[in-house]
């Protein structure tokens, strides 16, 4: 492991933990914010660094975000959204939407919209990660119970 | 109502329903899920032997319907709204308690009066502070080089605070929003031309990222899914008016450079 990754480790929980502390959440949750931060933001470098598009790489970083927070949220009876907000704010599309908005502001609005359209589908993915692993956890629950 | 026999189970549905709406409306005002305001509202009356409680939960309201023997139909409006996680899950831990028969309903009550009236668990210097902070670690997962870390810190501080500030001043968020962006920007367009900082476009978006609606994101996605369509679709819409006002606000910034 390089440099490179333990920095953008130590980064991407800093960042995630103080998103945890900017939208309030228990002192006592703050680390695990850090961590699922981490996590979705490490998965997520790594797919795109082993030549994975941007979107499945969303994905995957997505549905691994959403398990561990389900298992935090089990685990500290604490409600699941502390976790998962922290876990998605560093896959949030910023970068393409801001480009698609300097394309917007340069004149150039045919790259501007594919740009847009990019963000969109990423910001959609995010939805659909989480619906996914919701709905595969709200399965396993009506499995164990028959 | 005269008798004492018929005023007790009055004032204890009372109490009851009391209880629900304030249950319901500090998960709502804090930014939790429409369907735990739900869910949390009448599993509350059911632990307390309300079997059929109704309740209908939008952003900016809660009807909350028990059909018992004394029927009580009540409406809370709910107009400030903010985010405040601890709240949202010291409700939880109360819920979870009165679920298992701990908590009477006078008691209960007294415990959410004492959680709503809670002020923030941080004070807002230290938000800036860590907002600030996190921009700056968001420029170096984004690829920016450790020559501008203190530019982001400086432009996502100033976002950061300057939305607060605005938003106590401005009642329109979007017009905070909107400010902040165009102070953060032209911030940033500032230190570029003096050569204190480097790379322009990943300044502006790790500083932005403080300011990303994200926690509308998944609550909107989290309704829809749980088939609250209304509610899902009008905070889908509160998250994209709020990336409209800061793309707005940056775009306007970018034209004058």
């Amino acid at each position: 492991m390089s440099w490179g990754w333990i920095e953008q480790a130590i980064m991407s929980f800093i960042s995630a933990a103080a998103f945890g502390l900017i939208f309030n959440a228990p002192r006592q949750m703050l680390p695990q914010c850090g961590i699922v931060g981490m996590v979705g933001w490490l998965l997520y470098m790594s797919c795109t660094e082993m030549g994975l598009e941007a979107i499945p790489s969303t994905l995957i970083a997505v549905i691994v975000v959403a398990i561990i927070s389900q298992l935090f949220a089990k685990l500290y009876k604490t409600p699941i959204i502390v976790f998962s907000v922290a876990g998605i704010i560093p896959l949030v599309p910023g970068g393409i939407a801001y480009d698609a908005m300097r394309k917007v502001v340069e004149n150039e609005y045919d790259i501007a919209v594919q740009l847009g359209v990019k963000a969109f589908m990423i910001s959609g993915t995010i939805a659909i990660g989480l619906v996914l692993s919701e709905v595969v956890n709200q399965t396993i629950r009506r499995l164990e119970r028959l | 109502m005269t008798s004492t026999v018929m005023e007790q189970p009055l004032n204890s549905y009372h109490l009851i329903a009391q209880t629900c709406l304030l249950a319901g409306k500090i998960i709502l005002q804090n930014g939790g899920e429409t369907y735990r305001v739900e869910d949390t509202m009448v599993r509350i009356a059911a632990s307390y032997g309300i079997a059929d409680a109704q309740s209908y939960v939008t952003p900016t309201g809660i009807l909350f319907a028990m059909d018992a023997s004394v029927p009580t139909t009540r409406l809370i409006r709910i107009s400030e709204r903010s985010i405040n996680l601890r709240k949202v899950s010291l409700v939880n831990d109360i819920s979870r308690r009165i679920s298992g028969g701990q908590l009477d309903v006078s008691e209960a009550h007294r415990l959410l009066t004492e959680i709503d009236e809670l002020p923030f668990a941080y004070p807002v210097w230290l938000q800036v502070l860590v907002a600030a902070l996190a921009s700056g670690c968001f420029l170096i997962m984004f690829g920016g080089q450790w020559h501008d870390f203190m530019a982001a810190v400086l432009a996502g501080g100033l976002g950061f605070g300057s939305v607060v500030v605005l938003h106590r001043l401005v009642p329109a968020k979007l017009f905070a929003e909107f400010a902040a962006s165009l102070l953060l920007g032209g911030l940033t367009i500032l230190l570029v031309k003096s050569g204190l900082a480097l790379d322009l476009d990943t300044v502006i978006i790790a500083s932005v990222m403080p300011l990303v609606p994200g926690l509308h994101i998944t609550n909107a996605v989290r309704d829809l899914m749980a088939g609250h369509l209304v509610s899902g679709l009008s905070k889908g819409v509160e998250a994209f008016l709020t990336a409209f006002a800061i793309g707005a606000g940056i775009a306007a910034a970018l034209s004058f450079y």
